[in-house]
This record gives structure tokens, sequence and C-alpha cells, in this order.
């Protein structure tokens, strides 16, 4: 029998502000614990909550970047459920009217491009953080509790593992190009709980769906749905039934591990938050919104491509991060050719952040640097290998390229009338040279233009040397 | 109507054990709380527009600015057991129903 797969996709993001989405007690990463909580928080008898309008602001950023349907008139709600994590005992969120409906994301799978449709995006408070114990105590930090989150939840239009992984890898860029959240997995500001499930090819209705937790990378989604697909399939196969319940991937194994069967949906007795007055939202303030959000990655890409004539391989390096495009943008419009300026930025100055483990805005390298030094090369000014000396310094220090090659005595000797004697009195020492390359061996070549180079302390033109250096052994 | 079983159901969301005799009593009395908000059905509301809430306040934002925020000897005061700063609980066990 042959199965085809349907899987859904819930993302939690953190969106970045300075305090919580209903208090104003400071958003922080690694403080001590309960340092960063409030009463609001905490959850004391009389609080208020009061909605941060900047998490507000930059959920609607994601919801446009999605091509979502921002609601006007929208609340919030209230989700019951207990579970030391949340000591107010129910979450507030959106689940009437949720901040977006009917976005779409595009992926590409082996070549071929297809729309994800995303069914709503949410925002909503996160949790504290529980840490369990082996002495049957189990330990609650609430400095997470109230985090503000964009929750997107997927159609279930999602076929495979793999088209999983495109939709979340699409999803990360253009969060992060948007500046609305860093989307670190590693760091927790992006979650993913997903739903799988199978039926056989031709059937109408869909399988009984697992759901699957504790996804701490895009590697993990992957490989965790790859196992439920066949792990399902062998139940079905031997006759089985597929039971609804939550699991969770198992990194040593590979494997997913049951937590809980779930007997019916789950109930979260929702009502409409009675501490928070209702929204309108504005199409005037989402249009301002809108005129904020940067240019989205796909659209560089086909700029780089189609404006810059770069290969798709180098547009895709280059949009990697928006902190590398909008570094590449600058050094072209500092004059320097696309081209170079994007050999140069991943060649040397992504060799130069791996190995130092640092993000560009950790260094000093400017666009205008780059892209002077850039032009020192492709004036003849300086050769490509003082290049690399002049790179070495412009990103450990705020040096102008121009001043310092000239300052330092850089600049490539270009000026036959310079170089002449210097290529003869080589000749001269260097007989045997001569008669090998009479005899055929171009390797004279090479050993002769080394010694060149040396005696210039590589300051000299290589093209030039190569002319001169022919037309002198002609003459011998 | 409202039956055992309901009851049953919404205390153990509660996370709350009732013994027999209580479970009896208390469906007698949610049956007569429900009854009594069961009257707001004879209304015909067929052609209102729901209303969310009754302040008619609406677009009530916060700048995003911290501030107000305790001390965590004053947050932990009425936390009965607390360890390095953190509320000590009696053991989770984790089965995916926490968290946002």
């Amino acid at each position: 029998m042959n199965f085809k797969t349907t899987i859904g996709l819930e993302v939690h993001v953190e969106l970045k502000t300075k305090t919580k989405m209903f208090s104003p007690s400071p958003v922080t990463y690694g403080e001590a614990p309960n340092t960063a909580a409030n009463v609001i928080d905490f959850g004391f008898p009389g609080v208020l909550p009061r909605v941060n309008k900047n998490a507000y602001r930059l959920g609607i950023m994601v919801a446009l970047a999605l091509h979502a349907k921002v609601t006007n008139e929208t609340h919030f709600d209230r989700k019951n459920y207990f579970y030391p994590d949340n000591p107010k005992a129910y979450q507030i969120t959106q689940q009437e009217r949720p901040l977006g409906t009917n976005g779409w994301v595009e992926i590409e799978v082996k070549g071929k491009k297809k729309k994800i449709g995303i069914h709503e995006l949410h925002v909503e408070e996160d949790a504290g953080k529980n840490t369990h114990g082996a002495s049957g105590y189990s330990y609650v930090d609430l400095n997470r509790q109230g985090t503000p989150l964009v929750e997107i939840v997927s159609e279930p239009d999602i076929a495979s593992p793999d088209e999983a992984y495109a939709y979340l890898e699409q999803l990360r860029q253009i969060i992060l190009f948007t500046g609305a959240s860093d989307v670190k997995m590693e760091e927790g500001s992006m979650r993913v709980d997903t739903n799988i499930s199978i039926a056989p090819i031709g059937s109408d209705t869909l399988g009984t769906k697992a759901e699957l937790k504790n996804l701490n990378s895009f590697a993990h989604v992957r490989d965790g749905l790859a196992y439920e697909e066949k792990r399902q399939a062998q139940v079905l196969m031997a006759g089985g039934e597929i039971r609804q319940e939550t699991r969770r991937f198992d990194e040593p194994t590979g494997t997913t591990i049951l937590m809980r069967v779930k007997e019916g949906s789950d109930d979260y007795r929702y009502f409409p938050e009675p501490d928070i007055p209702p929204f309108h939202i504005s199409q005037e303030w989402i249009d301002e919104i809108g005129s904020e959000i940067p240019e989205m990655p796909n659209k560089r890409r086909e700029r780089y491509v189609n404006d810059y004539g770069l290969p798709e391989y180098d547009a895709g390096v280059l949009t990697a991060t928006k902190e590398m495009s909008d570094f590449f943008d600058a050094t072209v419009k500092a004059g320097a050719p696309a081209k170079q300026a994007a050999n140069w930025l991943m060649g040397n100055v992504n060799a130069y952040l791996n190995e130092q483990q640092v993000d560009l805005s950790a260094t000093k390298l400017t666009p205008d640097h780059l892209a002077g030094m850039i032009k020192l090369v492709s004036e003849g000014t300086i050769s490509s290998k003082i290049a690399k000396k002049v790179f070495q310094e412009i990103i450990t220090s705020d040096t102008d390229p121009r001043a310092w090659v000239e300052q330092k005595g850089l600049i490539q000797q270009s000026d036959p009338a310079v170089l002449t004697p210097i290529i003869d009195s080589i000749l001269d020492n260097n007989g045997q040279s001569i008669e090998d390359f009479k005899n055929g061996k171009d390797r004279a070549v090479g050993f002769l233009v080394g010694q060149i180079m040396k005696q210039t302390h590589g300051k000299a033109n290589p093209q030039v040397v190569n002319q001169i250096l022919m037309a002198e052994l002609k003459k011998r | 109507m409202i039956d055992r079983d309901q009851v049953a159901h919404v205390a153990g969301l509660a996370k709350l054990q009732f013994t027999d005799d209580q479970l009896t009593a208390f469906t007698k009395q949610m049956e007569d709380i429900i009854a009594m908000a069961d009257q707001l059905d004879e209304v015909d509301v067929g052609d209102t527009t729901p209303m969310y809430q009754v302040t008619n306040l609406s677009n009530v934002f916060r700048e995003d600015k911290p501030e107000h925020w305790q001390t965590r000897t004053q947050l932990l005061q009425n936390v009965p057991e607390k360890e390095a700063g953190l509320i000590k609980v009696p053991s989770i066990l984790d089965n995916g129903e926490g968290e946002a």
C-alpha cells in the first residue's frame, strides 16, 4: 500500500521587543531566574494586562511579510490550562479573531516551486521555564513568562519532511529580514510543533494525526517527521490503528517516543479576555507598518540575478542574512562592481567570519572600505596579493585602504622604466633559467617571476612583469 | 442539561478530585446555575453584533518601555517553597501539556 503524507506546522517565534506582551517587565535572555518578571507575569490578584504596541506592530509586520490579511476588528482570548509554567492558569492569546489570516510562503524542493498556505497567525504570551529535578521536585523560572510570541499555523499543505524543512527555512529567513525576531532555534526564539498523518493514496479522508514535539533544529523536524511517516505506515500495514498522541523526537536514537495518548481534543475553554478591551486596527497603521518592511530575500535574489548578473548560487549566499545582503548592496552602491563585491564577501569575508566566529557587524569592515579596496585592485594600484594584506587591515581596524597602502608603500609597481633594470639584473644572475626556457621548460618562467616578486617585495605588477620578462628573454 | 460526566471532566481539567457525594452535589448545583444562565437563550439576539467587552474602551496599547518590575525577593515572598531563586513545585510530568 502507498500512503500520502499530510503535515501541518505550528511555529512560535519570539518577537524582538524590550518588554513583555502584557506587562512592562523587561524581555531578557540568560538573566538570573525570576529577576525579569513582575506581579503581572506572576499572576498576582488585581493586576491588569496591557498590550505592548510594538509587539502588535511586529506581529502585523510578520503577517504582511507572509502575505496574510490583517484583521481589522480583533480581541484577545483566554486559553485555560493548569500547568506550573504559567501561574495565571490561563494564557492570553487570540483564538476567535487572530491578527492575520490566509497567508502563504513559497518553497522550492528539488527544483519544484510550491505555495504553502498559512491558515492564521496570532500574538500571545510565552510561558515560564520548568526544570525537572531528580529529587521529586520541579523548578520554575518565570523570566520568560509573558514574552511576546507570534504563532504561525500552516495549512496542512506540506506533503513531505523535505517540504517541512524548506518551509521552515523560508519562514525563518522572511522573519529574519523583517527584523521582528532573531528566529534562533538554539536560543528558543523559534520553536516548532508538528502534526503528521498518513492516508492511503486515493483516500478522501485524512488519517489520524500524531503531534510531534521537542524539535530543537530544522534537521530534527525533518528526521522526526521521516521517522513518523515510516512508523505510521508500519502500524497501518500491520493492520493496526494510529492513535491520536503526542510524541517527542529522541535525538540519540533518531526515533519518536510516546509522551501521552490524547483522548478527544484539548479542552481549553476559550473565552474573550475580559481584562483587555477589543482593538480596531486601522488600515492606515497597517499601511504604515507595510512601508517599513525591508525588501524580502526572494526579491533581493531576483534583483541580484537580473540586475547584477550574479549566478543564483551567489544570490543565495549573499541573502543568507539581511546583514550580509545589506552590506553587499551598500558596497555596490559605493562603486564596487557587483561580481567582485560578491566574491570578496562570499570568499574572504565569510572565511574570516567563520574563522573568528563573529557576525559582520562585529568587524571593522565597512562597505566604503571594501569598495575602496576593490577599486585599488581594479585600477592596478595594488596587486591582488597585496589586496589580501589590505583586507586583513580594513577588517580589523577602521582604516582607509588608499591612505594605508600609500603610507605602507604597498602601491603596485607598473612602471617599465623601474621594472626593466630589476628584471635584467635577475636574468644576468640566472643563466641556467634562460637556458631552461630556451629548451622549452615553462617552469623556468615561474621561477624567474618569483625572483622578481621577491626582489620587489610583491609590489611588481604581475602582468607588466610578464610582458617585460618575455621580451627580455627573447632578446637573450 | 449537565451530567455527572461533564462535571467530572471539568474538575479533571482543573486538576480537582471529588468524591461521589461531592460530584452528585456539584452536578445538582451546576444544573441550577446553568438553568439560570439558559434564560438568556430566550432573548432573540439574531441581529445583534456580538460584544466582547462591556467597558466601551478600545485600542488600549502600552509603549514598549521597561518599567515597574519587582525584585526577586519581593516576587517570591508568597512562594511556599523556593530554591536558588527558583519556585519549587512538586515534580511535573512533562507530557507535552504545558508551554505556549
